[in-house]
């Protein structure tokens, strides 16, 4: 193999786990290092930089960043990094030095936002400080998109969502709530220099089933249900309740519905229990509550007596797998089961509708009705749109909406200064050593031996009395210590020189997890097979370094480096050392441009 | 020196051996020696050696005196039993134990001062009444502990790091315990663990006084180049006369060698030492030419590595004394005190 080029950011910056799987590439150890010194505003600042939501996104976020954690594949369970970024938002201190200045002078340049959405929000949130004029157009009477209508308050009270939509708005967005765009034509002849359109997936799944017209008054779509709610048009539901459907929008209905007078509340959904949309956590949450989860039956007909809804019959189904290795359910023959209840809610998936796109506008559409956009710059077909978020490419979460926010901030920006958006910047990087002392370094690099720790929560009784009630209480700063403890600072590398290695092994014997092995050099798939330990985790590198008097090389696997800093402390020359590996996402303004 | 304790978390694909333990259950203590310390590997070859073994730890007794090496037995099998002796006396106190208890496998780890200087007589006699043992030198020719004056062992000619010439000759513990007649005698490397873990686990599974000298290079006062017990060095010099396969057991030779560079072990456990000579006319089951190698080559400034000598055959200290087969402390009262009877017959065998 080739010796590795750690001058290539990606290198080091797919060892920091967390921060690669993170759309918008939040320095995670960096915010949660912080968190454990009890600095919330500093790390505040860092997620509110890169993520512009922390309060709500730490309350509410997909987390890719956790099933990345490198802790799962040494132990068992990831740090609880989304729950520790709500700890930071929640005890933060004084802001205000961290808000950037608006400038007074505007620059000149119109930008439309379509929605007020987390897209939209952080496209505004990069864009106002330059000096850009946004005004953000959404339907409904405040803003904040789905964060505001389909997140229930007792998972994101309104008061964080209101608090973090405002420090954006305060940036002197122009809103205009309540003006539903109804054409884009007549949108761009207005003159905009740039229109984004952030408006989400809006439309809810229909369930076109025997009964649906006729019991109607009882059956409802989930989004649109749970967005009535929030905004106080329903305030009950009937005493048995079904939830039709296995994704996260269907665990907000069911555990809303147990606040608003449903009883007996039951989740039901086609697929077996494991293949669920939902994340595992939200499942729990919902079953926590007493929601019994049917899986393996899927609807054919809602029963009514004379329009007045009775239940729903469902067929029992099994999973068969085809040779292909491709999942049927397949009916198992035994009689239909019906479930009785009062109300249903179907929560099936989201949809995308752009009925107000003239499709003569010159923005192109590719077959499932969805615009063309670039991944890269979220550029359509015409070259002063941009789409993000969930228009973009169809339902995903918040944390992509902010990613595309960020990205199409870049190129609006690169495009009103006459750039081609197609040249990315570089992000910036930085790698300083750690070293303190002899044996001593700048971070906490003893391993906690702790397992995960569990979020407190208020007691049922009192969390089902009212939906306005947050059911998480948040780790209290001991907690939050001692979880933040559990990082294992994988953004701390281990940097190898082979002119200064003596080749005496010392880092070999002492590395826990046996990743570091001296070696004659090989191919790839050879060397994995004849290191200290079996290096079977192909999406993780090996880091080979040459230079070395012997001829052979240093082959260290990343997969499973604890970035305890042993190696660096039992290395007699320094041919190891801790480096901290800092990486930013270039954002809008003069460092995203090339002149 | 190391503050932290070392992670408790392990690799989750380790190997584990035929008693379910990873290498990692024969750990120590986490080492103080300088970083860098030849005797960390070495201390590393022991533990991958009672790991491949897969020896109960509580099976084996550790013994040491005093010195950087005489260290080392915290810093390696933490559930065995071990003995921190006065300084040079680990000999005596490990063929004590020993005739006490003939049960558990002994693993003597001394240096270089603790067995060539002060300890020089005990380590003679221990290795000449064939104590069934390994005595592991850790030679990196200095007193670390008391910053790097030259010991016993140290070349004629070797330099110090700030210049200071070794004028005296140099014991060779090799060369000696080939003339006390120790029955397994080896030199190896602690850069070298290919070379060395096959040594140690030859030398565990050996009956009588195995002895295995290692050059360990002294990373905070022996390790310039004009040492020749610095890393550069004993690479640039290494004359390896043969590299030893271990076997446990017999196993049926698949891969192809040369005719006559291949020659076969079989010690009185069954296990089998393979042995692929690199030297093609060293023999390493002849005591005097082996002698006499050793001494040419040193003279030509190379250092001579490999499994030197073995005797299968030669016996321990317990068979030499026709002692009891149990440990004492499995003796019951009737065979410790058999009566008077037995007493006056014993007495009338001396009369």
């Amino acid at each position: 193999m080739q010796p590795t080029d750690i001058r290539n950011p990606d290198y080091f910056h797919k060892v920091v786990d967390c921060q690669w799987a993170c759309p918008a590439h939040t320095p995670v150890p960096e915010y949660i290092r912080l968190i454990a010194e009890q600095r919330y505003t500093e790390a505040w600042a860092i997620n509110w930089e890169s993520n512009v939501f922390p309060g709500i996104l730490g309350r509410t976020c997909d987390r890719p960043c956790e099933p990345a954690c490198r802790r799962v594949r040494v132990e068992a369970e990831p740090v609880a990094i989304c729950r520790l970024k709500r700890v930071a938002a929640d005890n933060k201190g004084d802001i205000s030095p961290y808000l950037p200045a608006v400038p007074k002078q505007k620059n000149g340049k119109r930008i439309a936002l379509v929605g007020a959405g987390p897209a939209s929000l952080t496209v505004a949130r990069d864009l106002a400080p330059l000096g850009y004029d946004c005004v953000m157009f959404d339907g409904d009477a405040k803003g904040g998109g789905m964060m505001r209508t389909q997140i229930p308050r007792f998972r994101l009270p309104e008061s964080v969502t209101d608090e973090e939509v405002d420090r954006i708005v305060d940036l002197g967005i122009e809103t205009r709530y309540g003006q539903f765009i109804g054409s884009l034509k007549a949108l761009l002849t207005e003159g905009w220099d740039a229109v984004f359109v952030g408006s989400g997936a809006p439309r809810g799944r229909e369930l076109d089933i025997p009964g649906r017209k006729e019991a109607a008054a009882n059956i409802h779509i989930g989004i649109d249900w749970l967005s009535s709610v929030s905004f106080g048009h329903i305030d009950k539901i009937g005493r048995r309740v079904i939830v039709l459907g296995g994704g996260n929008t269907a665990m907000d209905c069911c555990r809303s519905s147990r606040r608003l007078g449903g009883e007996e509340v039951t989740v039901v959904v086609r697929s077996g229990f494991e293949e669920m949309k939902a994340s595992v956590w939200e499942k729990e949450d919902a079953m926590h509550e007493g929601i019994p989860i049917l899986n393996f039956l899927v609807p054919v007909e809602f029963t009514h007596d004379n329009g007045k809804l009775t239940g729903v019959l469902f067929e029992k189904v099994k999973a068969e797998f085809d040779e292909k290795g491709r999942r049927n359910l397949v009916p198992t023959g035994e009689p239909h089961q019906h479930i009785l209840c009062d109300d249903v809610l179907v929560a099936i998936g989201q949809e995308n509708a752009f009925p107000w796109i003239e499709r003569d506008v010159g923005i192109e559409f590719d077959r499932w009705g969805m615009p063309k956009v670039d991944p890269k710059t979220m550029q359509s077909s015409l070259p002063n749109v941009f789409f993000g978020g969930d228009a973009a490419f169809g339902p995903k979460n918040i944390i992509w909406a902010v990613a595309h926010g960020h990205e199409a901030a870049i190129s609006i920006d690169k495009l009103c200064h006459g750039e081609d958006v197609n040249d990315r910047p570089p992000p910036g990087v930085t790698l300083v050593s750690q070293k303190m002392g002899i044996h001593e370094w700048s971070y906490d690099n003893d391993i906690s031996n702790d397992l995960r720790y569990k979020v407190p929560l208020r007691d049922i009784s009192v969390a089902l009395k009212d939906i306005r009630t947050e059911v998480e209480l948040g780790y209290d700063d001991k907690l939050a210590y001692l979880e933040a403890e559990r990082c294992l600072n994988c953004d701390i590398q281990t940097v190898f020189n082979g002119k200064l290695c003596i080749e005496c092994d010392a880092c070999v014997d002492i590395c826990p997890m046996d990743c570091i092995t001296f070696t004659e050099n090989g191919d790839e798939e050879d060397l994995r097979t004849r290191l200290s330990a079996p290096a079977i985790n192909l999406t993780q590198d090996l880091y080979i370094g040459n230079s070395l008097k012997t001829g052979r090389i240093m082959a260290k696997d990343e997969d499973v480096c604890l970035h305890c800093g042993l190696c660096a402390e039992r290395c007699p020359t320094g041919a190891w050392d801790m480096q901290k590996f800092l990486f930013e996402m270039t954002q809008a303004g003069p460092a995203c441009r090339s002149r | 020196m190391t503050y932290i304790v070392k992670p408790r978390l392990h690799h989750p694909k380790l190997p584990i051996n035929a008693l379910g333990y990873t290498h990692r259950d024969y750990e120590g203590s986490i080492s103080t020696l300088c970083a860098g310390c030849g005797h960390d590997s070495i201390s590393a070859a022991i533990i991958q050696s009672c790991f491949e073994l897969a020896l109960p730890p509580h099976r084996i007794a550790k013994l040491s005196g005093i010195g950087c090496s005489s260290k080392t037995p915290t810093y390696f099998l933490g559930q065995s039993h071990g003995f921190n002796s006065v300084h040079g006396r680990m000999p005596s106190v490990l063929t004590g134990a020993n005739l006490a208890n003939r049960d558990l496998i002994y693993l003597g780890v001394s240096g270089d001062g603790d067995s060539a200087s002060i300890g020089l007589g005990q380590f003679a006699h221990c290795i000449r009444r064939g104590v069934d043992m390994v005595y592991i030198v850790e030679n990196n020719g200095v007193y670390g502990l008391t910053k790097g004056q030259f010991s016993a062992t140290a070349d004629k000619g070797s330099k110090a790091r700030r210049g200071a010439v070794n004028t005296d000759s140099p014991i060779d513990l090799v060369a000696m315990a080939l003339q006390l007649g120790a029955s397994f005698v080896a030199r190896s490397f602690s850069g070298d663990k290919m070379q060395l873990v096959p040594l140690i686990k030859a030398a565990i599974q050996h009956k009588g006084a195995a002895f295995i000298d290692v050059i360990s290079p002294c990373v905070a006062f022996n390790n310039n180049p004009e040492s020749t017990k610095s890393f550069d060095y004993v690479r640039a010099h290494n004359d390896a006369v043969n590299q030893l396969d271990f076997m446990v057991a017999r196993e049926a030779i698949t891969a192809d060698y040369a005719p006559g560079t291949l020659e076969t072990v079989v010690q009185h456990d069954g296990s089998m030492l393979r042995l692929r000579k690199l030297a093609p006319d060293y023999d390493p089951r002849d005591r005097v030419s082996a002698m006499t190698y050793l001494q040419q080559r040193h003279a030509a400034g190379e250092v001579v590595t490999g499994l030197l000598f073995v005797e299968e055959d030669h016996g321990d200290l317990h068979e030499f004394l026709d002692t009891v087969e149990a440990p004492l402390n499995a003796l019951g009262e009737n065979e410790l005190c058999p009566g008077q009877e037995a007493l006056d017959r014993y007495n009338a065998a001396h009369r």
